[in-house]
């Protein structure tokens, strides 16, 4: 009796590693969308596609992470884009990803999304949406101060941020740097996220 | 190798049942054919709708449908599953659905999801502003940085169309309305004085700051029938919930000074605040040459306290404050003599209280509770003083120069309370309901005469919001009211209806019919009188971006029972209700914050054809407040590399009409003499420097503020006043050609954002 329990347990292993295997194929299948993806249907698509997964196995964040930076995508790429309501659903995308686990990487995200609700009318948003903005990435920062991310967002919200305000090349320039070198450091798990570096190099460029 | 061993074993002792065990999923692997699904997706009205999410629940299959609405997708699940379509602004759909590898087409109608920010509003007579609502015209920080208003909400509320530009005298003279028809509501409570006391021919400021709201709504027409006592316009504010942080405020300027603090406590739950200003404009009457000679230099003083509390469903509990004491005597040339004066000197108490509950219930229900309290004390002396400044009186047989002088002492009391239920009747539908009571208490000493009046007022409303799609929307409601002094009760059916006609343009329309009791000032004489009536029609088409609006309103008004004086002598009057108007006019409003870069404008244009017959008009003729063409042109540019901020409008009202009314032997009054004034014409200026701006966590948030009114110094003139005889005529202008102001305001905030952050991790 003990065996076929035993057995049964497993059987079930098995095919808990052959689920895990669909998983993992379906998110780097996904992730190489991010390279053909043009058009804001393409990231709407892909995100759909990411949720998917993400509610099928119900014990991962990394999918709900990729559906919204996938809309994020979108949201920095396509001006006509109802910003509103795409950072209505990057950040629902977010509270289920933190249901799951709360970290970092999630903060950046919440990062995003409120600053491209705050550039819909920074001078009148700055307030709510900015303060949004910030809190997020101070609570990332708080949770892994080594997250090369979020002081890649960090710059670059400072080298858009006018002079006068508080913002401009110079002052981003260190953060980028600081961004670069911890890109360099870090060894992510397997699709776990590691974009930016090269983005981060671009930005340091302009900051000369 | 161990690990073989064990399933070794196993596979010795239970091959049979592990055999059996195997074939059974390999059963299951060949059954698991891949089920091709496709399909088209369109809304309720056949158009195809993309970007729809569809989804094999648990499992990673599914699609997006395209611009055509079209999807296909290959499923590899099989046997009964649920699939899901989801798409924003849509309501999702699930439906069972079996795979058994034949392919499968799926063709279907997701509805609209009913959409606060998709839905068409009624617009029709109505200007939403505040950061809150959507729709938003005006923002609290657009109020402050209107030039000429001096951060008074109803100085920035006349440069919105309806409005006319009357400078001697408060309030809003809306669509051919006199001020009186005009009421505002602080969270549905009716503030009975909302302007310092009036001082003759000078326009008074509105006691309130535009700071202390997050939302205004400024109704020329057509409102809701949760609103009643006003013929015209209401101007709805609604108190900010609570601060963003704490902090300590303070402002200098050399006429008014200003400490205060708001705190909010550490769960952000709950807070409350305190300040005081006083205003003397000692130092700048003595810098800026006015007109009158002011004996009493204007004084203000008030002070304003608040709590506010979150409930635990979401709800607010809020109560505000404000008590104010201000004095001012002023000597005028007397317009019936070369050398005498007119001295007036005032003294008014002023304790303002509101207290509401906001509460979501279970089931869709949510409460509003108000109820508020002010008193009014206003204490005027009246003398017609001599060159040396000393009194002169009269025998009463020259009863228009024995008049002059008098004592005259009014406090008035209003309590009411207010209690609106709401039911969500599904969607944005929604059923609103309840009622009001006000006790009006009026007490009035001229000379040695005593009147007192009370009053109580019930009212009863009910209205629905019926969303019939989010295209189509009504606003059905009645209002009833009864008051215990006239004796008389009204019953006022409010309806309006929008239209969204394409993406963000839509057609509202508006009727409705409003009642208003006489002013106290008449029903001291006789409360035999009728409530006043008027009727409204009103169209509008609003075409609204995020950063353009352009709106085009028509209406019609027609009033009746209006007040008419009925001269007994000289110096008596009776009052009935034989009185008419109508007034018919079409407006247009655009802002546009997008053509130039850091530049926003707006431009409003009034055009107003009225005539009316009330109090001692002679007949059916144009009021003296009533402009046919009024144009407001509001411009602000903000240069951030300087973090300064310039603002300029420009106003233009063309003449009106003055009148002097005379009574003839037979008892009836006439024309004596008529004509028009010149246009008016006003630009004024302001600036901000806002160094802190920007700044991360600036210890000290300072604002520069200075303006400048009538920068070109033209010369206005709001009307006359004639002598008894009809013989001399006084125009009636401002006190200073120019009113200067310069102010530094200063904040220290305890940023609780790392609290914020400590208590979400």
């Amino acid at each position: 009796m003990k065996s076929i329990l035993f057995s049964l347990l497993l059987f079930a292993g098995f095919a808990c590693m052959a689920q895990s295997d669909r998983y993992t194929e379906a998110m780097k299948k996904n992730l190489a969308l991010f390279g053909t993806a043009k058009t804001t249907a393409d990231y709407q698509s892909l995100a759909n596609s990411f949720e998917r997964i993400g509610d099928a196995e119900k014990t991962q964040w990394l999918p709900y992470y990729y559906a919204g930076l996938s809309l994020c995508t979108a949201g920095w790429n396509d001006p006509k884009l109802d910003r509103d309501a795409n950072s209505a659903r990057i950040n629902a995308l977010c509270d289920k990803a933190e249901i799951i686990e709360k970290n970092s990487e999630i903060c950046g995200l919440r990062n995003m999304s409120a600053t491209q609700q705050m550039m819909v009318d920074p001078q009148t948003r700055w307030q709510t949406y900015g303060q949004q903005a910030s809190a997020a990435l101070a609570s990332g920062l708080k949770m892994d101060p080594e997250n090369p991310r979020l002081y890649y967002l960090q710059a670059e919200g400072i080298m858009n941020t006018p002079e006068a305000f508080g913002g401009g090349k110079a002052k981003a320039k260190p953060i980028f740097e600081k961004a670069i070198e911890l890109f360099k450091k870090q060894q992510p798990k397997p699709l776990y996220p590691n974009w930016g570096q090269e983005r981060a190099e671009e930005e340091l460029a302009k900051c000369q | 190798m161990r690990l073989f061993y064990i399933v070794q074993i196993y596979y010795n002792q239970y091959i049979i049942k592990t055999l059996s065990l195997i074939a059974l999923i390999l059963i299951f692997q060949i059954a698991k054919a891949q089920t091709i699904v496709s399909g088209k997706i369109k809304d309720g009205k056949g158009h195809p709708v993309p970007g729809v999410s569809i989804t094999i629940k648990n499992s990673f299959d599914g699609a997006t449908s395209d611009s055509s609405g079209n999807f296909r997708f290959s499923a590899s699940d099989t046997g009964h599953q649920v699939i899901r379509f989801s798409s924003i602004g849509y309501r999702a759909l699930e439906q069972p659905i079996l795979l058994q590898g034949k392919s499968i087409q799926l063709y279907l109608n997701l509805k609209e999801e009913p959409n606060e920010m998709k839905a068409v509003t009624i617009t029709a007579g109505s200007f939403s502003a505040g950061d809150s609502k959507r729709g938003a015209v005006l923002s609290s920080l657009d109020v402050a940085t209107t030039a000429g208003s001096n951060a008074d909400i109803t100085a920035a509320l006349k440069t919105l169309p309806g409005a006319q530009q009357v400078g001697e005298q408060e309030g809003l003279f809306v669509r051919g309305g006199t001020s009186q028809e005009t009421k505002q509501f602080i969270d549905g409570s009716l503030v009975a004085n909302p302007y310092y006391t009036s001082v003759p021919d000078i326009s008074t400021r509105g006691r309130f700051s535009p700071f202390l709201f997050k939302g205004t709504v400024f109704s020329t027409g057509g409102y809701s029938a949760l609103y009643g006592q006003a013929l015209s316009s209401v101007v709805l504010l609604e108190s900010i919930d609570l601060p963003e942080k704490s902090e300590v405020d303070a402002s200098i300027s050399p006429i008014v000074a200003g400490v205060g603090t708001q705190q909010l406590a550490r769960d952000k739950k709950s807070s409350w605040g305190v300040s005081y200003n006083y205003v003397n404009v000692g130092l700048y009457f003595g810098l800026v040459k006015q007109t009158p000679d002011y004996f009493r230099l204007p004084q203000f003083h008030s002070g304003d306290a608040n709590f506010r509390i979150k409930t635990k469903n979401g709800g607010m509990i809020k109560y505000y404050t404000t008590f104010n004491y201000n004095q001012l005597g002023l000597r005028r040339p007397d317009v019936d003599s070369a050398y005498l004066k007119n001295a007036f000197d005032l003294g008014n108490h002023n304790w303002y209280n509101n207290l509401s509950w906001r509460e979501i219930l279970n089931n869709g229900w949510k409460m509003n509770l108000s109820s508020s309290y002010s008193t009014n004390l206003d204490d005027i002396h009246q003398q017609l003083q001599g060159p040396d400044n000393k009194p002169r009186i009269y025998p009463a047989s020259l009863f228009w120069m024995y008049n002059k002088n008098f004592v005259l002492k009014n406090r008035e009391d209003l309590a009411q309370t207010k209690a609106v239920f709401e039911k969500k009747l599904g969607g944005l539908s929604a059923l609103r309901f309840g009622g009001e009571y006000w006790y009006d208490n009026n007490h009035f000493i001229y000379q040695d005469t005593s009147r007192s009046l009370k009053d109580n007022m019930y009212a009863a409303f009910a209205e629905t919001d019926i969303y019939l799609t989010n295209e189509l929307a009504a606003k059905i409601g009645l209002r009833y009211e009864y008051s215990s002094l006239i004796k008389k009760p009204d019953l006022a059916p409010r309806i309006s209806l929008a239209y969204k006609t394409g993406k963000d343009a839509q057609i509202s329309a508006a009727y409705g019919i409003f009642y208003q009791k006489a002013d106290n000032q008449q029903l001291f004489y006789t409360s035999n009188l009728g409530f006043t009536q008027a009727t409204h029609y009103i169209i509008n088409y609003q075409k609204m971006t995020k950063d353009q609006i352009f709106r085009v309103e028509a209406y019609y008004k027609k009033y009746k029972d209006l007040i008419k004086t009925i001269p007994i002598n000289y110096y008596y009057f009776n009052y009935n209700n034989n009185g008419s108007a109508d007034a018919r006019g079409i407006e247009f409003f655009w802002r546009d914050k997008k053509t130039f870069k850091n530049f926003d404008y707006w431009i409003s244009y009034s055009y107003l054809d009225t005539k009316r017959d009330y109090l001692n008009y002679p007949g059916t003729i144009v009021p003296n407040f009533a402009s046919k063409n009024t144009v407001s042109l509001v411009m602000k540019r903000f240069i951030t590399d300087w973090k300064t901020g310039f603002n300029l409008t420009y106003t233009y009202a063309s003449g009106r009409p003055y009148y002097d009314f005379m009574i003839n032997s037979s008892g009836k009054y006439y024309t004596a003499d008529q004509g028009y004034t010149k246009d008016y014409n006003s630009l004024n200026f302001s600036m901000e420097y806002v160094p802190s701006i920007g700044k991360k966590n600036p210890k000290t948030f300072v604002v520069l503020f200075a303006s400048m009114s009538n920068v070109l110094g033209y010369n206005a003139v709001y009307g006359y006043n004639y002598s008894f005889n009809g013989q001399e005529k006084q125009a009636i202008e401002p006190p200073a050609q120019r009113f200067y102001f310069i102010g530094c305001f200063l904040s220290w905030g305890v940023d609780r954002t790392q609290d914020a952050i400590n208590n979400n991790l």
